[in-house]
């Protein structure tokens, strides 16, 4: 089995946890700033941070066109909160720059400021494991599923948390944030079987 | 396992989303959105930079409740979702309780503000809203962890766009934590009474080799190349305070002035983004015009240092 080569953004956000939780899925991953790095990688973690700072550093710095087109071509993607943001095509009330591939809406701030900022326990729908902390903060929240292929993997209160759309998968929480990397072993293993 | 909000996490957490990015010191909506739009992640609300508060002296407050709320208003209806930070003077809790009930998103108890306590700070853990405090050394950052601090800031020498404080403080923290790394168990106890740092935090920092909380640098940027130094002597972000807003302030015309500031901030959050990396630093620097004047530390009175506020 060839070695897998998986990048997380690394423009800004949480890129530490995300590489972290990659070597307990015992893959090394690396960090993504510039096109020709990008080209490099089988799959991509898109983290958390201020999603409007992201998309404008993506414009900036000439990867926002090959992300796209990499995405579409079946490059397999996980965005997380800020992440999940980036990837929607639809974000209520904002005109701000997205990569917008994921037929999902979402809200950002759904839950208040940071004050509001909160942990929950999440079950992994059709796992019959113990849950798992869910770390949200200032999180979007995915208000609309605005495609039948969209799957709904987790939900918290009543809302999706965790969805995937063929090779795209986004979750409004931080999984990176805990030791806890099943959701980084689940899109490794997407990442494996392309 | 329930639903609980304002964990330690959570607040912890918010200072992880902000790392490889720029803070800026704002006075207006005008200036949040010039820092929202050179791509800040976020901004601190302030009634005067650091330059200002020492040039005009007096006592340093809390700043009017008024322009936060107008900042956070104007960056909302410009659809910038970025977190708003304010500051409270050292051990001023009911700045605090203030600065909490408008939903500012990071508390700063600053050493830039006049203290209102001389001897204690602000019982942070108190607070649902996350907190960040300034610090020289690795015993300072671990007494305010301590006192439940989320985020770290070295203290540098604010409002004098001088970065050396700056540098100087990083070194001592990041010099300390590698000390730490070093020593034998039975030697901590000795080292925490040295550092007068709380035992615990001690072995946590001998053990992990990191602070329990992001380190981020303050205090004197006032350049693109400036940031990337500090990022690569260990900063995981960068506050600019007077750094970008002094730069242009006695440009006349103010829309020539909105450019001149935007081009130093842009170039200030892509050399952070870029610190390692030489060619792009060169090609961000390039033609910013005059950064702001700045002070000769050296040359200050002891007395109107703001570092050594804080115990």
């Amino acid at each position: 089995m060839s070695q897998l080569n998986i990048g997380v953004l690394g423009l800004q956000g949480d890129v530490a946890e995300h590489l972290a939780s990659l070597s307990r899925c015992g893959v090394a991953g690396c960090r993504v700033r510039r096109a020709g790095e990008l080209a490099e990688v089988d799959g991509l973690i898109i983290p958390g941070g201020e999603s409007s700072t992201i998309g404008m550093l993506l414009d900036r710095f000439g990867l926002m066109v090959p992300l796209r087109k990499r995405i579409r071509g079946g490059m397999p993607v996980y965005g997380t909160c800020a992440g999940l943001i980036l990837l929607a095509t639809e974000i209520e009330g904002s005109r701000q720059t997205r990569i917008g591939c994921m037929d999902v809406a979402v809200l950002r701030n759904a839950y208040g400021r940071q004050v509001d900022s909160f942990e929950a326990p999440l079950q992994f729908r059709d796992e019959d494991q113990p849950p798992m902390r869910g770390i949200f903060i200032r999180a979007p929240r995915i208000t609309r599923l605005l495609d039948p292929k969209v799957q709904v993997l987790m939900e918290a209160h009543g809302d999706p948390v965790l969805v995937r759309q063929g090779t795209m998968l986004a979750g409004s929480f931080h999984p990176e944030l805990t030791d806890d990397a099943r959701v980084h072993r689940y899109f490794v293993e997407m990442v494996r079987h392309g | 396992m329930e639903t609980e909000k304002s964990t330690w996490r959570t607040k912890v957490g918010l200072a992880e989303m902000l790392r490889g990015g720029v803070i800026m010191d704002v006075t207006n909506p005008e200036q949040a959105l010039i820092a929202a739009e050179a791509g800040a992640v976020a901004v601190m609300a302030l009634e005067r930079v650091p330059a200002d508060i020492r040039a005009q002296g007096g006592v340093a407050r809390m700043t009017d409740p008024k322009i936060i709320r107008g900042i956070i208003a104007t960056l909302r209806e410009q659809n910038y979702e970025i977190p708003v930070m304010a500051k409270a003077r050292i051990g001023h809790f009911v700045e605090a309780q203030i600065l909490e009930a408008l939903g500012v998103d990071f508390i700063d108890e600053s050493e830039v503000l006049t203290p209102a306590d001389e001897e204690f700070h602000i019982n942070k853990h108190m607070f649902r809203a996350p907190f960040v405090c300034g610090c020289r050394n690795l015993g300072e950052a671990l007494r305010r962890v301590g006192e439940g601090a989320a985020m770290i800031r070295t203290k540098g020498e604010a409002g004098t766009g001088n970065v050396v404080e700056a540098v100087r403080h990083m070194r001592s923290v990041q010099g300390g934590i590698r000390r730490l790394a070093s020593l034998r168990e039975e030697e901590l106890m000795t080292e925490a009474k040295n550092l007068q740092a709380p035992f615990e935090l001690v072995c946590e920092v001998a053990r992990t080799g990191k602070l329990p909380v992001p380190n981020f640098s303050a205090g004197g940027c006032a350049t693109p190349a400036d940031a990337a130094l500090m990022m690569q002597l260990g900063a995981e972000a960068v506050f600019v305070g007077s750094g970008i807003f002094k730069a242009a302030a006695n440009v006349a015309d103010a829309d020539e002035r909105r450019a001149i500031t935007l081009r130093r901030a842009k170039a200030i959050v892509d050399a952070t983004t870029f610190y390692d990396d030489p060619h792009k630093l060169a090609e961000v620097s390039t033609d910013l015009g005059e950064p702001m004047s700045g002070l000769d530390v050296r040359s200050m009175d002891p007395k109107d240092l703001l570092a050594t506020r804080g115990w």
